[in-house]
């Protein structure tokens, strides 16, 4: 039964492929992979449903208090070229890890929380200056669901941050399982995942015009 | 999932059970690649916010433009940054489920709207 399980796990991730290497489970894969990548296949259509009821909704607002009127393009750009790079030093994390260098695996990792900060920290002004601007939570339909979809978005990175600084702290204190770079790349794939939403949401809500 | 204790599997040497799970050292990018593509990410940001201040300019290439730049930082992050282009076919596989999906969802709601009517 097990030899059949393999086979047709084979069959489905590409048995023959050159770097096809062969895990101590069923699959022959990390089960705590397999299951990051279906969360996050799970995540997508959370996103999805977001930013469809944004796009639906993006145009029911008053006539001053609208995407055109409130946007600050120059600010949001600086908040997504931060986040971007949180992406770059989370890889960087990860390859350091892979060398064992626990050293720059914890500065890689504190750099990628503290950007994650700038960015939670703008996006927290953002919604304070529309707020004091006028738009509220229930001022629109356009508001509820921008503040919806980049409201969970902030709480996706937000949680990152702190996965983050659990594992800086797991590694400072020699908890973390024998397999580390394996945990460090499990926690860069939500982070680059929270910065791939951002990629869509930067486009499809700040820079299409309404 | 069960833990497999067959024999065959337990006497594989150290570098031939990689501990990622399904990817080859040798597809790994030096950090200097990923400062280049992050650099290369940076610069097609600041291209589509300069797109967005000159949209008028373009016409209707503005959109597919910013669409299309927006699928290549997109794409380049899930292949290279998450790896997924050297990964295995089944993280792939789980992930461009669940975001066929949320595009099908999209599309379904949004036809639903008549959001695409003129």
């Amino acid at each position: 039964m097990a030899d059949a399980v393999i086979h047709a796990a084979d069959a489905l991730t590409g048995g023959d492929a050159p770097d096809h290497v062969v895990h101590h489970t069923t699959t022959g894969l990390s089960n705590n992979k397999l299951a990051m990548w279906l969360f996050l296949g799970s995540e997508c259509l959370l996103f999805g449903g977001l930013i469809s009821t944004y796009m639906l909704y993006r145009g029911r607002h008053s006539e001053n208090l609208g995407p055109d009127q409130i946007w600050d393009i120059p600010f949001t750009s600086v908040s997504s070229f931060i986040l971007l790079m949180s992406s770059l030093t989370m890889v960087l994390a990860v390859t350091a890890a892979r060398r064992r260098d626990d050293r720059n695996t914890k500065v890689w990792l504190c750099v990628t929380a503290l950007l994650g900060a700038c960015f939670v920290a703008g996006q927290v002004y953002e919604f304070t200056t529309f707020y004091r601007e006028g738009l509220g939570f229930t001022t629109s339909l356009f508001s509820s669901s921008f503040y919806t979809l980049t409201g969970f978005h902030g709480v996706h990175v937000s949680v990152g941050i702190v996965i983050l600084l659990s594992v800086v702290g797991m590694i400072a204190r020699g908890r973390t399982p024998s397999d580390k770079s394996e945990l460090v790349e499990i926690v860069g794939l939500y982070w680059h995942f929270v910065d791939i939403v951002w990629i869509l949401i930067f486009t499809l809500v700040y820079l299409i015009p309404a | 999932m069960t833990t497999d204790t067959h024999p065959e599997h337990s006497e594989h040497s150290a570098h031939e059970v990689h501990p990622h799970g399904g990817h080859d050292d040798q597809h790994h990018w030096s950090d200097l690649q990923y400062i280049k593509l992050a650099l290369a990410l940076a610069v097609i940001t600041a291209l589509e916010v300069a797109l967005s201040y000159t949209k008028d300019d373009f016409g209707a290439l503005f959109m597919p433009l910013l669409l299309i730049m927006m699928a290549i930082k997109f794409f380049a992050v899930v292949f290279y940054f998450m790896h997924l282009k050297f990964d295995n076919r089944l993280f792939g596989l789980l992930f461009y489920t669940g975001l066929f999906l949320a595009i099908g969802v999209y599309c379904a709601a949004l036809l639903t709207f008549h959001f695409f009517a003129p």
